[in-house]
Parts: structure tokens; C-alpha cells; sequence
């Protein structure tokens, strides 16, 4: 264990209408296996103890699961972890003395800015209360294993399902798409028995909605896959515009 | 003398054990389908009992207002729930059935949940499974195409459905789905970054809330025929924790002081399998999921020099022969091993750590080692069984634990991980009738939020069960018990003096705590609150530990009361304030916790009194003067003790006994 010392810019905004602009601080002697977001809590304790209001930012469970984390770092949504991992699972270790850190939301039309670097990702929801589900009643359904499903089907589904949502992919693509997010919901449940009566129709309304709250096409610059803290790929992609594409014709 | 509450005020239905559920569905009142679109409900809470609960009410046809302090409802700390979901479906043909499951929750409860309860929990475990599966959740499979099971602790058979070590997020996820289309339908309204800061009483019966708008700091009036809490445990006392930063027990005191009692809060889970603690400047413990007990061995040394000259840095775990290693679980609980349930499992770490044994620099840690397992199977089955967790832990320590480090007389040593037991869950919580209604008419209170299922220890795997029992399978067949009659009330206007009265009160509380203009950060204060509850409201507690934490707790709010600083405007976002508001909660949640633990003079599960143990260092428990839920009730100030009332246990289907996990 080492301490480390660097210099942080982060962006200031006090709402989505106003321009925003970066604070500088020189921040010493970090302990290099604080989290990043440790990092953030001090800097935190300095600006209330000098009776400045704290930076602000989304955070939650601090174990890469919720999806809350949402900082964009040297240029890099969530920042340069080692695997796929969330802001919350960075660690100061991956930073050397004298670093220039600069701090920023995540940018894009679908996500405006509440404060500082805290954004309004409630496009999410509405994408998946568009059909991100299977019409299923609560109540007796058949027994569990009256569906069977192959392991791979199965673990294929699981894997598109890790999407913690966090916007990432967004985050990182130049159109601004959500083509990610939501191509892993429906090929999740695409995958499944219990997902097709309603595949083409959730395709259909999912796009539909993305397309309505002002997020970009998808031009496969693979941004979004390169960023994913789940690892979720761009195959989704191509799976989503093949239900989309057969639910079109179907028409 | 404390009070003695009349039996009946339990609601429990008469009958056999394993006929009450179903006697008490075929003669409950029910609400018809024309008065359910009278009828709003307010859910605070989106984690897998508040979401579960308010996409079921909402598909019956009750409008449903539902709330959540996060930016989505998906965020919900269940999200974060890792191993696993149990249930009785004996997929295994290992021997399980609705009666195992529940003689195994209750018995792992130490004997100190109501019998009742459990069994309603274990035989609505299976559907949970059903409805799961058909919502599209994609629990592990066997090449066959059917459901897989794990192995957790406290039980002989294998019953825990699982996705990855993601299951809390693949069951949230699930129960977020139904929500969404809930929403689409128009059924229920959701209200995200919206905090409850209090509940509002109109003619005894809880008929509303105020919320803060998080984003404007706005304070917001809602009104509803019924109030259901889901709302999380309150971990959080202790500052650190594996629960999430924004996890609080405001809403749960918020119901307390209006009245509400709170049912055994000694009862905190202490998870034996965390990260341990690396600095003063950590924010949360990191949890490693209790499913690594399956295949991973726990040990220390067997000699003290061993372990000194691991606190010292000198030697590493991998350099100590398997013979001068002390695999403590397996030595003093052959019959369940590693896998003894998490209290068990907690204390016998607490207890080598005690005497010297402890591996990293702070002496507060044990060894969780794979390699035995590596060997056996390959490191490509461990990663695939536990690859996420394996990253999860070199992310913060730096160390990979599947790597090979040396190899000694032809054995091969992997690095082993090192754990320590850290706060995880809360078994107390407001206490609930068998329909799951707290003392106050119109309030209810879910998942883990309420007290009533886990005892006084919570078996893994059983959290994620209780709270989607509660959602989908309880509260929506209860909650018409009391709504039956309600739809003769018309909507009930925010205008009335009550919720003026509330909201006052609120505004009141914000400005008292502007007007301190102290040094200290809300931080600073809980990290001290959260250091006096480790020390002496933690895992080994003493009378005279707990009488010198209620002064220091007394201490503590002074503290807060005259030092406490808040940034930032009153209307507006502000994240010191929202702290504030937590803090002003916990400590009263902690001086909560440590009368309880001081009345309790026995041990059991997750309440561990040094004075009453057995000479083996076993938990000792009093059946005869302690086969209660102390239910704690507010006596108009916070800085008042609180009196207590007995809920006396009454078993009927289970003879109680001393728990043994050693044969």
C-alpha cells in the first residue's frame, strides 16, 4: 500500500439549463486501496468542512450491482477498471502520483444533467415499461420445471440479463444510442420460451420508445460493448434488429 | 413488569400449523373488483418486496403510489443479494419438503421466530419459484434443461435456486418487469428520487405520507386508503456494512414514533464471509457471497507464531503446510462443517481472532481457501461457479485467489482469500400481525423491513424468499382483509389539517437542523455512531458493554444535536441534508438496538451475550424466562427509554430445542 497525490478536475452544474464548469483541487496523500468513490467521499469532507456544498454524484450499493455509478473518467465511462467493472469497483491504485483525474457525467441528449454529475436516466424505465417484460399474471403459473430449457439457452440468457442499466453504453457512443440496453432485454427474453409469444411486439415498442426520447441510432463503432461494466456484446445488437426486422415483415 | 400482549392480537388463524394459510385464505375478507378502483395504496419501496407487492396490488386493480429514493426502482439493494433463493421443491430428491424448510428456518432462527409465519413462508416458497421462472428470470440450469440447485448453510439438502451470484439482481429484475408493466398499464404511479420523511395519522389510521422530492427538496403531500413500508433493514447503525450508502431505517422509525412497535432489534446478521476492513476511510464492507462456503475451506494457523507472522507481513497464507493449518469449522462442527449457519460461522471467527489467530495486519481476519477445491475440480468449474466473485475480490485487494502460489511436498497452495464478518442484515424490524399489519391500523410493513420470519438468525438464501413471499403471495391477500371495508371512504384529501400538521412537523425538524451551524460533517458523526455500535453493540455483547453504549450513544446525539453542519439550501437537492435526516434515525435505531440487547439476557442466533454462554463457548438461550418478541414502543421523545411489550411464542408443530450443528 502506497499514498498517492494528484490533481482533480470535476464538473460542477447546478441544473440541466445551466453551462457547467470544472473545479480544480490538488488532492494529497490518498491511500491508493481507497475506491474511487472513497476518493470522492474525502474530497466530499474537505468542501463541507470548508462550508462549500459537496460534489454530487449517483452512488449506491458500491459492489458493481445497482447500476447508480455513473462517472465518466479521463474520457472513459466508469473509468480504466481491469475487468468489466462500475466507477464504485475502481480503485486508486490504478492512478500514479501527479495524475490529472478529470471527472464528468455521463453526456448525452437521453440523459440531461441534474446535478453536477448526477443525471436523469428515468429514459430507462420508460424504455422497459414500453414491453421490457413478459405479460405474466401474479399467481400459480406451472410448475417451474414444465418449462425446460437447455443450459446454454439458459446461461445465454442470464448472460444478456447481467445489464445493470447504468448507461454506460450510452455514455460512451457517439449517437447517443441505447441500442445495448435494450437490445440485452430483449434478447434475454427472446431467448426464452417464456419471452416469445410477446418477442415481436416488445421489440417493436421497445425501439419505438428508445426512438421517441431522443436517443441516436446504432452505426456499430462496438463504443458501447468496449465499455460495459457486464460485459454485455454487440451480438445483442444484431439480435434485436433481427426480432425487429422479422416483427417489421410480419407486418 | 413488562406488559403481556394478549395472544390474539397476533391474528394468528386456529387450526393445524399446516392448515392456517389456507384457512385463512378461504375466509378472508376480500375487496370486490368495482372497490379495488376505489381503493389507493401507497408502497414505499422498490426492492423485491415493495416492487413485488406494489406490480401484484396494482394487477388486482388497486391504484398503487410507489416510491423509491433511487433514480430507478431497479436500483433497490436486493439488487445486491448474491448466492441464492430457497424453496421446497425437492428438484434434488434430497429428502426436502415445505416441512424441512420450515422446521429449518425456525430452528436456524435459534427458536425465536413465530412459528405461523414460517410455515406460510415455506409453503409459498415454491410458487415463488413458478412465478419467477415464468417472468423470464434465468436461474442456472442442468444440461437437461431443468432448474439447478446449490447447498447453503443451515441445511442438509440442496434447495437454493440461483442465477450466478447475481440472483437478488435477476429476482429484482424480474419483479421490476412487473412493476414496468404495471406502470404501462397505468396502475401504478411511480414516484423515483421521492423520500418518505413521515407518515400521517388520521383517525388512528395510517392514511398518507410526506415525501421529499430529492431532486427539488420540495416537500410533497400523498394520500391513500393503506400504507405498506418495504423498506430495508438498518444495517446502517453501524455505519459500515454491506448494505448500500442510501439503505436507512427512517421510514421504520418514522412508523415507530407515530406509535408502531419495533419487534427484537438485537437481532442483526453478522455475515461471516466480507472483505475484511482496510482503512478509516472505507465507505462499505464488501460481501462474498456464503455460497463460496461450499467449496472453499475456512481456517487460521495452528500455532500463534504462524499468525503473528502474518499480522507482521512476514509469511503468506500459501506458505503455511496444510498440517499447521486449524480448518476451525470443520474441527468444531463436523456434521455441517463449513456450512454452519452465518452466526455460527461469525463468532467461531470472532473467537480465534480473539485469541491471536487472526491473518492480516489488523489480526481481524480468517483464511477462505479453494484450494482443495481447485484440485479436485479444476479451476475452470470454480471460476465458472465462482469467477464474478474471484474478480470482485482481486479488484480490492489486489490478490487472485485462483492462482497457484507455491506447491509444498507435492501439494499445491492457492492463494487463499481472507474474510471477516461484517453487519448484513437485520432480522428485527416493525413489528406485524400474521397479515403482516403493524400496531398501527392501515400501516403494513414487508420483506425485511418487518420482523417476523427469521428469529433471531437468518438463514442464507431466505431473505430473498421472505421478500417475495411478502409481495406477491401475502400482503396482496391481507391487505383486503383490512381494505374490505375501506371503500366506503372517499379519497381522502391532502388538504386536511393532519397532513398539514406532518408536513409542519418535517419543516420544523429541516429547520432545527439547519439552525445547529456546527463543524462536523454528517459522516463524521455516523463513522463514531457506527464505531460505538461495533464495539459495544457487535457480535460479543456484555451488560456492562451495553450500559457504557447507551451513554455514548446519549453522547453521540448531543453531539449531533450541537455540532452537526448541513450545507447547501433547505429547497433544494441537497445530499447533506438527506444524510442528516438518515442520522437523526440510526441514532435512535442504535440506542433502540442496544436496550434490547441489554433486556436480553441469553444468546441467541445473531444476539450473542458473553455472560450466558456454554463452557464450549456456544450460544446459551433461556427458553424459560426469553420465548418472547420484545416489542418496543415509543414513549414521545426520543431521548426517553422505550417500554417494552411480550409477544409470547407459542409453539405448536415444532418442540423446541438446543440447536446442534456438531452431529
Amino acid at each position: 500500500m502506497a499514498n498517492i497525490s494528484f490533481t482533480i478536475k470535476f464538473w460542477r452544474q447546478n441544473g440541466p439549463k445551466d453551462k457547467g464548469h470544472f473545479d480544480t483541487r490538488e488532492m494529497k496523500d490518498i491511500p491508493d486501496d481507497t475506491s474511487f468513490l472513497e476518493m470522492l467521499d474525502i474530497l466530499n469532507e474537505q468542501l463541507v468542512a470548508e462550508g462549500k456544498e459537496p460534489f454530487v454524484f449517483d452512488h449506491d450499493c458500491r459492489e458493481g450491482i445497482c447500476g447508480m455509478c455513473s462517472l465518466y473518467i479521463n474520457g472513459t465511462p466508469h473509468g480504466k477498471t481491469a475487468s468489466g467493472a462500475t466507477t464504485c469497483q475502481l480503485y486508486m491504485r490504478r492512478f500514479k502520483n501527479g495524475d490529472v483525474i478529470t471527472v464528468e457525467p455521463w453526456r448525452s441528449a437521453g440523459f440531461p444533467v441534474i446535478r453536477d454529475c448526477m443525471v436523469d436516466r428515468s429514459a430507462f424505465d420508460k424504455i422497459m415499461q414500453a414491453g421490457g417484460y413478459v405479460t405474466v399474471r401474479t399467481g400459480q403459473p406451472q410448475d417451474a420445471n414444465a418449462i425446460l430449457i437447455p443450459k446454454q439457452d439458459a446461461d445465454e440468457a442470464m448472460d444478456c440479463a447481467s445489464c445493470i442499466g447504468c448507461g454506460a453504453c450510452v455514455a460512451a457512443c457517439k449517437n447517443g444510442s441505447a441500442m445495448l440496453f435494450v437490445s440485452s432485454k430483449v434478447s434475454q427474453l427472446a431467448l426464452l420460451p417464456q419471452g416469445r409469444p410477446e418477442a415481436a411486439k416488445r421489440a417493436k415498442a421497445m425501439i419505438a420508445k428508445m426512438d421517441e426520447l431522443g436517443f441516436g441510432n446504432c452505426t456499430n463503432t462496438r463504443a458501447c460493448e468496449a465499455v460495459c461494466p457486464k460485459c454485455e456484446t454487440i451480438a445483442n445488437i444484431a439480435r434485436l434488429n433481427r426480432e425487429f426486422i422479422c416483427a417489421k415483415l410480419a407486418d | 413488569m413488562a406488559k403481556i400482549l394478549d395472544p390474539a392480537i397476533s391474528r394468528i388463524p386456529e387450526g393445524p400449523v399446516a392448515e392456517k394459510w389456507t384457512n385463512y385464505k378461504a375466509h378472508q375478507k376480500l375487496v370486490n373488483p368495482k372497490n379495488k378502483l376505489k381503493l389507493d395504496v401507497i408502497v414505499v419501496g422498490t426492492g423485491l418486496a415493495g416492487a413485488s407487492a406494489a406490480a401484484s396490488l396494482g394487477e388486482m386493480g388497486f391504484n398503487v403510489l410507489n416510491f423509491c429514493i433511487q433514480d430507478s426502482p431497479r436500483r433497490a439493494h436486493s439488487i445486491a443479494a448474491q448466492g441464492g433463493i430457497n424453496a421446497a421443491k425437492n428438484y434434488q430428491n434430497d429428502g426436502d419438503s415445505v416441512y424441512r424448510l420450515f422446521y429449518d428456518t425456525v430452528k436456524g432462527g435459534d427458536y425465536r421466530a413465530r412459528e405461523a409465519n414460517v410455515y406460510r413462508l415455506a409453503e409459498v416458497s415454491n410458487n415463488i419459484i413458478d412465478q419467477c421462472v415464468a417472468q423470464g428470470v434465468p436461474f442456472a440450469r442442468e444440461y437437461g434443461g431443468m432448474l439447478a440447485n446449490r447447498s447453503f448453510g443451515g441445511a442438509q439438502v440442496s434447495r437454493t435456486f440461483y442465477a450466478k451470484g447475481q440472483t437478488g439482481q435477476q429476482l429484482l429484475l424480474g419483479a421490476y418487469s412487473a412493476l414496468s408493466c404495471q406502470v404501462n398499464a397505468g396502475k401504478v404511479k411511480l414516484y423515483t428520487r421521492y423520500e418518505m420523511v413521515e407518515l400521517v395519522m388520521v383517525d388512528g389510521r395510517a392514511r398518507g405520507i410526506i415525501a421529499r422530492n430529492l431532486v427539488t427538496g420540495k416537500l410533497e403531500r400523498f394520500a391513500a386508503h393503506a400504507v405498506v413500508i418495504a423498506t430495508g433493514g438498518y444495517g446502517n447503525t453501524y455505519f459500515l456494512s454491506t448494505n448500500a450508502m442510501g439503505c436507512n431505517c427512517s421510514a421504520a422509525m418514522q412508523a415507530y414514533r407515530k406509535g408502531a412497535w419495533f419487534a427484537n432489534p438485537a437481532y442483526v446478521q453478522i455475515h461471516p464471509t466480507c472483505i475484511p476492513v482496510h482503512g478509516d476511510k472505507q465507505s462499505k464492507l464488501t460481501l462474498m457471497s456464503e455460497s463460496l462456503r461450499n467449496d472453499g475451506r475456512i481456517w487460521v494457523p495452528k500455532k500463534l507464531e504462524d499468525a503473528k507472522k502474518l499480522q507482521a507481513g512476514q509469511i503468506k497464507g500459501s506458505d503455511i503446510p496444510e498440517e499447521d493449518r486449524d480448518y476451525y469449522l470443520e474441527r468444531r462442527y463436523p456434521a455441517f462443517g463449513n456450512l454452519v449457519p452465518r452466526d455460527v460461522a461469525s463468532r467461531a471467527a470472532k473467537e480465534r481472532c480473539d485469541k491471536g489467530y487472526g491473518v492480516n495486519n489488523t489480526g481481524l481476519a480468517v483464511f477462505l481457501d479453494f484450494s482443495e477445491s481447485i484440485e479436485r475440480l479444476g479451476i475452470d468449474v470454480v471460476r465458472q461457479r465462482y469467477g464474478n466473485l474471484f474478480d470482485m475480490y482481486e479488484e480490492i485487494t489486489d490478490v487472485n485467489p485462483g492462482e497457484l502460489a507455491r506447491e509444498i511436498n507435492g501439494v499445491k497452495y492457492y492463494n487463499p482469500m481472507m474474510i471477516y464478518p461484517a453487519i448484513h442484515y437485520t432480522m428485527g424490524g416493525i413489528w406485524v400481525d400474521y397479515e403482516l399489519q403493524t400496531s398501527l391500523k392501515g400501516l403494513f410493513a414487508i420483506g425485511e423491513c418487518n420482523f417476523s420470519d427469521h428469529g433471531a438468525n437468518r438463514l442464507g438464501a431466505s431473505a430473498l424468499m421472505q421478500g417475495l413471499a411478502d409481495g406477491y403471495f401475502v400482503l396482496p391477500y391481507t391487505i383486503q382483509n383490512y381494505l374490505s371495508d375501506q371503500a366506503i371512504w372517499p379519497r381522502i384529501s391532502t388538504d386536511m389539517p393532519e397532513f398539514a400538521e406532518a408536513e409542519k412537523a418535517v419543516r420544523d425538524r429541516i429547520d432545527h437542523l439547519f439552525n445547529i451551524k456546527g463543524k462536523k460533517s454528517v459522516d463524521s458523526i455516523h463513522k463514531e455512531l457506527g464505531h460505538v455500535m461495533w464495539e459495544y453493540v457487535g457480535m460479543g455483547r456484555t451488560k456492562e458493554g451495553l450500559e457504557t453504549g447507551l451513554k455514548k450513544l446519549k453522547e453521540i446525539r448531543k453531539e449531533f444535536e450541537t455540532e452537526l453542519f448541513i450545507p447547501g439550501k433547505k429547497d433544494d437537492l441537497n445530499i447533506e441534508l438527506e444524510k442528516a435526516l438518515r442520522l437523526n434515525d440510526f441514532i435512535t435505531m442504535g440506542e433502540l438496538i442496544a436496550y434490547d440487547a441489554l433486556n436480553r439476557e441469553e444468546s441467541c442466533g445473531g444476539h450473542f451475550r458473553e455472560e450466558h454462554q456454554t463452557e464450549e463457548g456456544e450460544a446459551k438461550r433461556d427458553d424459560e424466562n426469553f420465548f418472547y418478541v420484545a416489542c418496543w414502543e415509543y414513549q414521545g421523545a426520543d431521548d426517553k427509554a422505550p417500554e417494552m411489550l411480550k409477544e409470547q411464542l407459542n409453539y405448536e408443530a415444532i418442540k423446541v430445542q438446543t440447536r446442534n450443528y456438531k452431529n
